[in-house]
């Protein structure tokens, strides 16, 4: 499997051609996507078209491009301007930017070339992609398993070797947890690290835009290229950008690792309980030093998240009614009327169940004993983390409780859906950076994510720390058959 | 027998006022009236999937400066607030607003009272928030939505109840319209929408000591000061009658009603009860930061502030002796009072005669060409000197005019009055002994009236300013006419006691 450091080089170095690995890139979803469904669109003409740009530049320009020429997928909740951009939602289903995001740009400026959006639970809200109203998305490791969400279009295309790089968008470990499922590398910047504009909105105050790549190296290439200031995004931070690739090869010796017992408890698969122990040895066994730490109010976590989550998606998606764009619904009377048609028709009851949360969450008389309890958690909960990082430089803990589960085996039961975010939002609601990385195969022979978290715009100890594991493990190099 | 009634109108003011920004509040769209409908919109303005806003500073320095100006405390936090609704002008389906971190707060104008008086009406809050666009029902069969407006800054100040009659809410209103277009944040224009008013009224009625108050009536809406004034008298009596005719319609029992105003029929329509109060579902926007100002950025804003029309009409009156009336003219452009203010530089002696030109020739000049008077006149120290030269004798009066016409006519700027009084041969003749000998000239000239000035008792009054007039016509204009008229007083005298 190549990586996107390999085929940068080659097509800078004029070893290989870009509409080459373009095309690689295409027949690779041509012949795997109709079983995997990561795909919801492929862009092949702008993709030759960005290939054929870049090898009809001189020299010493292609040389600039980071990505020169490596094949990408975006999560379809990132703008594109020259494909749609559906959110896996049919009231979106005919949606077409007029513009593209941000991140977009900046992979387009690099060479990249995005070859395909890719499906995700509708609007992102789910952890399984079977919120979609697109497709089914299997995991490749065995497909009868979801490659969990909402991020799983893009997991599984970075997993199956579809791209080397993909970007999702993580509100409570939408990239974390399909990374941890399908067995590849994903990140969560801290927020503000990346900006938003032209990611569609879920969560606005949790939502950041992430790469997904088989090695730590390519992850951190890729956020090389994303992160940093945008003036269209008033949350996006100016604080300069490490360069992540530098600082992979430092040793990692004297590093504290906090492990907390609040996230080995109760629930905790004995597979992957064992996998993220045996970890846990391998970072001893580097140099790392681990002390336990406690992370006391961690249990309020899913409340507080989804209160937040819902109210700030309800407003968010207030916009979607059939009057400006998408979908409109053709039997509607009155404007009243055409609002609730377009709404009850393009919505699928995901979406609808987090919205009717929301909009309650925020109802007059309930605002405070909700929304604004759970913004007083969300900072207690911060400061938990801000203590525990005084002590220790990561945090490590398993990304699920559990490893892939089967298609359909928990729609019936949301909550039970819910609660296997437990290890993941705790960093969206802190607002730090998080990353999976893979750590072995449970007894079914599942992918094992291992959770790294860090202070704030800690993302190059992170990725050091995530890419000396790697150096020194194997499991990135197993590929699903 | 009836006991006597007496009736109090009380009214608080929702007013909006349009800032005058080159770009919206949360975009770079232009703000522009009259463009082609969705010509002015953006992917933010739109709220398309994806966008973000982000503030525009211009428009919260506008706002502040516009809420100092009304002698509020400006908030050390403020931040945006989200409120809920569906209409399609408002493609978010929510509006962004400043709920309950207004940024200004606690604030007060004075308007002219009965008698001299003058009145205090306190301002409860000032905040920004974004417009919304405009539907427009005007084809047939469907409804279009224009969003050029959307997302123009709009500041919503808020009176306290303080105010008691239609005449009072009239005067405040065209108050704080002046005071608008002084600052220069908002143009202010009736007919381009950019300000509209939705008073609360309600009145309180007493009988034989017995207090009754109608519940509040919010017409909406309203978009000219004749509309305020009218709406609240016509309020004032309806509310009366209605509670005559019921008088379970008081406020708690009856509930508060929105109303429009039908400028045709000169009457206010009910639309719907408050009853149900609408859930706007607010909390702060995630996608903008909260806006933090400090003291000292507060006070440096303060300090820029132009001093207010008020208190610079009273200071004309008093440092100048300009009159009421014409302190009025002059303060009523910013841009005429800062022209006064620096061409009479503090000299007394020159506010007269300058008031008098600029409310004369050159404000008959400035509205033939619907100009301010400012535009139209020279620069301030151009302006000084021409009028400094009437004052000091080195021009008459009728000369300076004349100079200041034809300057006027080539628009302004810097001009050398005395080297243009020299080129039209306007300088007066300074020289006594030539003047002596035109006296002489005219004398010998016109016997006739020097004999009447000498001894005919019906026409000796009128002699000398007949002999002064020749005397300017001989000097072409140059004599002083005070040196002149003296000269002939005292060859008079001489020839009497001769
Ligand atoms: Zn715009």
């Amino acid at each position: 499997m190549t990586t996107a450091r390999d085929i940068s080089k080659s097509v800078r170095d004029g070893n290989a051609t870009a509409v080459d690995t373009a095309k690689s890139a295409l027949n690779a979803i041509a012949e795997q996507d109709e079983e995997l469904g990561a795909f919801v669109c492929v862009c092949e003409e702008h993709a030759l078209a960005q290939a054929e740009r870049i090898d009809a530049m001189a020299a010493d320009e292609r040389k600039k491009l980071s990505l020169a020429g490596v094949p990408i997928a975006l999560k379809d909740n990132i703008c594109t301007e020259f494909a749609p951009t559906t959110c896996a939602s049919k009231i979106l289903d005919t949606f077409k930017p007029p513009y593209s995001a941000h991140v977009t740009e900046k992979l387009v400026d690099a060479g990249a070339i995005i070859v395909g959006k890719t499906n995700l639970d509708e609007f992102a809200m789910g952890s399984s992609t079977e919120n979609s109203a697109k497709c089914i998305t299997r995991n490749p490791w065995d497909r009868d398993r979801v490659p969990g969400g909402s991020s799983g279009g893009s997991a599984v295309s970075v997993a199956s070797g579809m791209t080397p790089i993909a970007l999702g968008s993580d509100t409570g470990g939408s990239i974390r947890q399909p990374a941890s499922l399908t067995g590849v590398v994903g990140l969560k910047p801290t927020y503000g690290r990346v900006s938003r504009y032209g990611l569609v909105a879920f969560g606005s105050s949790l939502d950041q835009i992430g790469p997904f790549a088989r090695t730590v190296e390519d992850a951190a290439l890729l956020l090389n290229v994303i992160a940093g200031a945008d003036s269209r995004d008033s949350t996006c931070v100016s604080a300069d950008v490490d360069d992540y690739v530098a600082s992979l090869s430092e040793p990692i010796t004297g590093k504290k690792i906090g492990i907390a017992r609040e996230y080995f408890g109760e629930g905790l698969a004995d597979g992957t309980r064992k996998q993220v122990e045996a970890a846990l040895d391998k970072l001893r066994e580097l140099g790392a030093e681990t002390v336990e730490i406690k992370l006391p109010l961690t249990k309020y976590g899913i409340a507080c998240y989804y209160l937040i989550a819902t109210a700030e998606a309800s407003s968010n998606l207030a916009r979607y009614d059939g009057v400006h764009y998408g979908h409109r619904s053709q039997d509607a009377g009155d404007i009243v009327e055409m609002y609730s048609a377009s709404r009850e028709e393009g919505f699928g009851p995901e979406v609808k169940r987090r919205i009717m949360l929301g909009t309650y969450a925020l109802s007059s008389g309930y605002y405070d004993a909700y929304y604004l309890r759970a913004m007083k958690v969300r900072t207690l909960l911060r400061r938990d983390l801000e203590n525990a990082f005084a002590k220790v430089d990561v945090i490590c803990s398993p990304v699920t409780p559990d490893t892939a589960f089967k298609i359909g085996e928990k729609s019936s039961d949301p909550l039970a859906m819910y609660l296997a975010d437990v290890y993941t939002i705790t960093a969206n609601l802190a607002g730090i950076p998080a990353m999976s990385v893979p750590c072995g195969f449970d007894g079914a022979g599942l992918p094992v994510g291992l959770q790294l978290m860090g202070p704030a715009f800690s993302e190059a100890m992170l990725l050091n720390v995530a890419h000396q594991y790697q150096i020194y493990t194997n499991h990135h190099e197993r590929v699903p058959s | 027998m009836v006991a006597s009634l007496t009736t109090k109108t009380i009214v608080g003011l929702e007013i909006h006022v349009q800032l005058a920004t080159r770009t919206k509040l949360f975009c770079g769209c232009a703000l522009e009236f009259g463009a082609t409908p969705n010509s002015r919109t953006c992917p933010v303005c739109l709220g398309l999937p994806g966008s973000l806003p982000v503030m525009n500073r211009a428009a919260f320095d506008a706002s502040v400066r516009f809420a100092l100006a009304m002698n509020c405390k400006i908030a050390t936090y403020t931040k945006w607030d989200r409120k809920s609704y569906y209409y399609p002008d408002l493609p978010k389906n929510y509006q962004i607003s400043q709920y309950d971190l207004p940024l200004g707060y606690e604030g007060y104008c004075d308007i002219d009272g009965d008698e001299g008086q003058s009145k205090r009406i306190r301002i409860r809050r000032a905040h920004l928030e974004e417009d919304a666009g405009k539907n427009l029902h005007d084809v047939p069969g469907c409804s279009l939505v224009d969003l050029n407006r959307t997302g123009t800054p709009l500041l919503e100040i808020v009176t306290e109840p303080d105010i008691d009659c239609a005449q009072d809410a009239f005067d405040f209103c065209t108050g704080l319209q002046k005071l608008a277009v002084y600052l220069g944040v908002s143009e202010a224009s009736m007919q381009k929408g950019q300000m509209r008013f939705e008073p609360n009224i309600n009145v309180e009625i007493t009988r034989g000591g017995e207090v009754f108050r109608t519940p509040i009536a919010e017409v909406k809406n309203l978009n000219s000061f004749r509309a305020v004034r009218d709406a609240i008298e016509y309020e004032s009596k309806r509310q009366v009658q209605d509670w005559l005719a019921d008088e379970d319609y008081v406020f708690g029992k009856a509930s508060n009603e929105n109303r429009g105003w039908n400028a045709d029929k000169q009457m206010t329509e009910y639309q719907r009860s408050k009853e149900a109060a609408h859930d706007y579902r607010y909390f702060p926007d995630p996608d903008l930061m909260p806006v933090t100002t400090t003291a000292d950025w507060v006070d440096s804003v303060r300090k820029e502030l132009p001093e207010s029309p008020t208190v610079r009409c009273d200071r004309l009156v008093s440092a100048f002796g300009l009159s009421q009336g014409d302190a009025d003219l002059i303060v009523a452009d910013r841009g005429d009072a800062e022209l006064f203010d620096a061409a009479v530089d503090g000299d007394k002696k020159l506010a007269k005669r300058m008031t008098s030109l600029m409310l004369g020739a050159a404000k008959k000049s400035a509205n033939d060409r619907e100009l301010t008077v400012s535009t139209v006149l020279p620069s301030a120290t151009s302006w000084q000197q021409l009028v400094r030269m009437v004052e000091d004798g080195v021009v008459n009066a009728s000369a300076g005019e004349r100079l200041l016409l034809e300057a006027m006519e080539n628009t302004a700027g810097e001009i050398d009055f005395e080297q243009m009084a020299k080129d039209r041969n306007l300088v007066q003749v300074q020289d006594v002994g030539q003047m002596s000998a035109w006296v002489e000239q005219v004398f010998t000239e016109n016997d006739g009236a020097v004999q009447d000035a000498l001894s005919n008792p019906k026409k000796a009054k009128a002699a000398p300013g007949f002999l002064t007039g020749k005397v300017m016509q001989v000097s072409g204009g140059k004599a002083d006419p005070k040196v002149v008229r003296q000269l002939i007083a005292a060859k008079i005298k001489e020839m009497q006691t001769e």
